[in-house]
């Protein structure tokens, strides 16, 4: 199949996705366990990544800025820019893309080859607004908060491995931390979690409703889910910085 | 009653039904028999709606499914109940949770109320006790009960079993039988199976409709499927070594 043909049927899914749920109450417990599964379940590896990756950050800046003529705040300033730019939105929204579309991918198409998707049909309920919609709203609801942590984790790292490193003191961090803070910078990274938070659950999902086969075709729809989301994300995050930020 | 007229239809260009034409009685248990690749599932999957036809018509108690409005589908969704060849139970879900869902989804009943219908069908289905299993922890047979639960929960009128009995053992398979022929003569359902167990065929079957590469080539009843000349059929149900001793035995007695 043409890469048009599986964006056309994609745009198709989604067309079914979004209608109002058939019963609500059944809809907000599916939410509520989408919450748990696809953001609850993720804070544990995010942030300890976050806490690292910050850490790291500060390490490598304040290594590469050897010039007594260039401030140390400059590398709280610097770990701030790209913790809350990047790493935060992008790096982490590519970790969760591996962990969560990978489980939306099996579970989604474990349900199509075991016929549970046919099973919902039969009864009458729209399978792709019954699955899939849930997963959405969880992951637009919660990757904001989660990258939000991740973002002070980061920050919080950054602090730490300064501190205990010696390289540089915990005042210069801060006052670094503080230097020519822009609101906006929050605001673009939160867009940009959206639509990454979007795309993690439409696509893993797209990957899974629409698998053939058996176990090893979901084993590669999972695979082929995480390769195209991150992807799409690399795509989106390039896109987005140029909307926004040029 | 179901009645199929002249149905078609195909994949990639390769015809699976080729005019298929009969009717279905209700409170009757009608079998859908033929070898792997005849066209059984395609047909079962055409009666449900899940695959669209081609050609022809599929009237349920006259009204024909594929001219209903979304919410006529909806409503005539609610009046089938479906048993899959792997059960299909949601797997995260506990067995009350299987054979709840539907009524949460289509009623408005209270939960004491649900819980009272769903302890109902799963003690009709001989399966007290299991509701917060997982389907993981249950036997196949045991599955299979949940499935047929879940399948009559909503009252059907019509049911469709996909090969309710593979995988199971001999004497696990007549029970399956037996449960469905029970359930279908108490509630007067009008019930489709999909199998190629002979068993069921000698158990079960009231009406009974052979399918040779998507045509129909025989219908009859279960007595007369052993007296019948057409040789699509002789070679179906003689295929097994036992039913060949059986009939030699017989011809020998004559």
């Amino acid at each position: 199949m043409n890469y048009i043909e599986h964006i056309g049927k994609y745009f198709l899914m989604l067309s079914q996705v979004f209608r109002k749920p058939q019963k609500w109450r059944v809809f907000y417990e599916s939410l509520f366990k989408e919450i748990e599964e696809l953001g609850l379940k993720s804070l544990g590896i995010i942030m300890f990544i976050s806490f690292f990756i910050g850490g790291v950050i500060a390490l490598q800046t304040a290594l590469n800025l050897e010039s007594p003529f260039i401030p140390k705040s400059l590398i709280g300033f610097a770990a701030k820019r790209s913790v809350i730019l990047e790493f935060a939105p992008t790096f982490c929204s590519i970790i969760l893309a591996g962990k969560v579309g990978s489980y939306i991918t099996s579970s989604i198409g474990t349900m199509r080859v075991t016929e549970q998707i046919d099973a919902l049909e039969v009864m009458g309920i729209n399978s792709l607004n019954h699955l899939v919609f849930p997963k959405i709203l969880a992951t637009l609801f919660f990757y904001p908060f989660l990258i939000a942590l991740a973002m002070a984790l980061g920050i919080f790292g950054g602090w730490i491995a300064g501190v205990f490193s010696g390289l540089f003191s915990g005042v210069d961090y801060v006052t670094g931390i503080q230097t020519d803070f822009n609101p906006f910078l929050i605001t673009y990274a939160i867009i940009k979690t959206l639509v990454f938070a979007f795309l993690i659950a439409t696509v893993p999902s797209y990957h899974g409703y629409y698998v053939k086969g058996g176990s090893i075709a979901v084993g590669k729809a999972s695979t082929q889910s995480v390769v195209w989301t991150t992807i799409l994300i690399v795509i989106a995050n390039y896109l987005l910085t140029q909307m926004l930020l040029t | 009653m179901i009645e199929v007229n002249n149905l078609h239809k195909g994949f990639g260009g390769v015809q699976v039904l080729k005019g298929i034409s009969t009717s279905f009685e209700p409170g009757k248990t009608s079998l859908i028999i033929g070898q792997s690749g005849s066209g059984k599932t395609v047909f079962l999957k055409s009666l449900i709606g899940l695959q669209t036809p081609e050609q022809g018509t599929i009237a349920f108690d006259g009204r024909i499914n594929t001219e209903f409005t979304t919410e006529q589908k909806r409503q005539w969704r609610q009046e089938i109940g479906m048993v899959f060849q792997g059960s299909a139970l949601f797997d995260s879900q506990t067995v009350e949770e299987n054979v709840m869902f539907p009524l949460k989804m289509f009623t408005n009943e209270s939960q004491k109320e649900m819980l009272e219908r769903v302890n109902f069908v799963l003690n009709r289905v001989n399966l007290e006790n299991s509701n917060s299993k997982l389907p993981a922890e249950l036997s196949g047979g045991m599955q299979k009960r949940v499935a047929i639960a879940r399948a009559i929960v909503m009252n059907p009128k019509y049911l469709f079993c996909d090969e309710p009995n593979s995988g199971l053992d001999p004497q696990t398979a007549i029970v399956i039988d037996n449960l469905i022929q029970e359930i279908t003569e108490e509630y007067k359902i009008t019930t489709v199976i999909n199998t190629h167990d002979m068993n069921s065929v000698m158990e079960i079957g009231e009406k009974i409709i052979f399918l040779k590469n998507g045509i129909k080539a025989w219908e009859g009843s279960k007595k007369d499927i052993f007296k019948t000349d057409n040789e699509a059929v002789v070679d179906f149900v003689y295929s097994s070594n036992l039913f060949k001793k059986i009939r030699s035995v017989n011809f020998n007695e004559n």
